[in-house]
């Protein structure tokens, strides 16, 4: 089996050019639910306030600054192909060095903080980065990342449910989770949602739903109706943008799922505001 | 339309804000977050005194992005105030005037804003480079060790903010979005 060699530095600067890239220009996929949920909206200070958040993307595009002052979190989802070898370092730490270098010449703000209860010291270079590795057949490396701002992250919530509960109570739980986030996530909100697998797994997987698209519905149709339903539902709450009032509290609901355990029916809600930002490379 | 307030807040420019009311501030505000907050609240409990006079000041909760070579501040939106509500009523009994920040505040925070005769502006959450564009110029008060959470005194001229919690306790977070609201808990 013929194996492909590359470079630490082709790593290092890949993931440098996605964090900085996420961080300064919002997908298409939240720029034209922006500019559409602006049409509908029913409130004038809600309409404003899309308008001004669409005008503060452009400005970030333009001139290259962060969308958001809380560049976030980074956070990545490698799918690592098992005939790819760093000849001359590691992947993990070629990575890592890679959101280090966005941070530091990316004018991002290091907002990570070494020990999380005692010290809370700012490490200084928004290291670590969150990183999932998963090794699948291939040649190429692909990452899937974001930058993860923590306003949003705060009300994020995790139930395990009965599987009695069935999917009124999957529906229960999202809206409640929602419903509690309330102005303080930056609605209007990105809301992923991760069902099954074990405790740990469905907090990953919704995490990684935020990751998604959302203009992309779960394959499953009867998933892609369910969040449907949800972000119709999650846009009566009142909440509007801004949480200042009005009919767009979300832009989108993604749902992922993985096969679980006979006895249970994990349920994570990780909520996103509206910048979320994302974005995939291969190497 | 947008009513223009100048910082230092005034007490009857205070006495004349309604929740709801877009305004546009100008002059000059402190920065703080939870970090800053935290050591400036063990001061006080200690009976210290405070590197800072909050007497009449304006504090906004950010932690601001670099800044640009030719930018006077980087990208520099608000967070979430909540965080900062266990320290809050004890400023406000300080004298603190104003408060800047994104979503709600507790009933603890809204009493301390009504006996001081105090007032929270909300800024858009992640308008961060659009914001940016009203700060004139930034300087590091004190907590410099804090990085993006250090105490700042920012010049802003035209800064988009709602009165979001009025010297009266009335609060756009509770009374706007049950007008747009036809969901049922």
């Amino acid at each position: 089996m013929e194996v492909r060699k590359i470079k630490a530095e082709q790593v290092t600067e890949a993931v440098a050019r996605l964090f900085m890239t996420c961080n300064y220009e919002i997908g298409d996929d939240i720029s034209r639910a922006l500019e559409c949920f602006s049409q509908k909206e029913q409130s004038p200070v809600g309409k404003s306030v899309l308008q001004q958040l669409m005008e503060n993307n452009r400005i970030a595009k333009e001139e290259q600054i962060p969308i958001c002052q809380d560049t976030g979190m980074a956070v990545l989802f490698v799918e690592y192909g098992d005939r790819v070898i760093i000849e001359d370092g590691c992947f993990t730490q070629a990575a890592q060095e890679g959101v280090r270098r966005a941070y530091q010449e990316g004018y991002l703000r290091k907002s990570v903080v070494s020990d999380p209860v005692i010290d809370r010291v700012n490490t200084g270079d928004n290291s670590p980065a969150v990183l999932y590795t998963e090794i699948v057949p291939g040649d190429t490396i692909r990452i899937l990342a974001g930058c993860k701002g923590f306003g949003s992250e705060n009300m994020s919530a995790i139930k395990m449910l009965a599987p009695a509960a069935g999917l009124e109570g999957v529906r229960r739980f999202v809206l409640d989770t929602v419903f509690a986030a309330g102005p303080n996530p930056c609605p209007p909100m990105v809301v992923g949602v991760g069902i099954g697998g074990t405790f740990d797994k469905a907090a990953q997987l919704a995490k990684k739903a935020t990751f998604r698209s959302i203009e992309q519905p779960n394959p499953d149709p009867r998933y892609a109706a369910l969040e449907r339903e949800l972000l119709q539902t999650i846009n009566t709450m009142g909440f509007g943008p801004a949480g200042l009032g009005g009919t767009t509290t979300a832009l989108g609901v993604n749902v992922e799922t993985f096969p679980t355990h006979i006895a249970g029916m994990p349920v994570a809600v990780n909520i996103c505001c509206h910048a979320a930002r994302h974005g995939t490379v291969v190497i | 339309m947008a009513i223009k307030l100048t910082l230092p807040l005034q007490e009857d420019a205070i006495d004349t804000l309604r929740a709801g009311d877009s305004v546009l501030l100008t002059g000059h505000m402190l920065t703080g977050r939870d970090a800053a907050h935290k050591r400036l609240f063990a001061l006080l409990q200690k009976g210290d005194s405070l590197p800072v006079d909050l007497r009449g000041e304006t504090i906004y909760y950010v932690g601001p992005a670099p800044a640009r070579p030719g930018y006077a501040v980087g990208p520099a939106g608000p967070t979430s105030s909540y965080r900062m509500d266990v320290y809050t009523p004890a400023l406000l009994d300080l004298g603190m005037k104003g408060m800047v920040g994104k979503g709600i505040r507790s009933p603890e925070v809204i009493e301390a804003i009504v006996r001081n005769h105090a007032v929270y502006f909300a800024a858009i959450g992640g308008a961060a480079a659009l914001i940016a564009r009203s700060i004139k110029s930034e300087r590091v008060l004190c907590y410099e060790d804090l990085g993006t959470e250090a105490v700042r005194l920012l010049e802003v001229e035209n800064f988009p903010a709602v009165v979001a919690v009025d010297c009266r306790g009335n609060n756009i977070y509770a009374s706007e979005p049950p007008k747009f609201r036809t969901y049922q808990e």
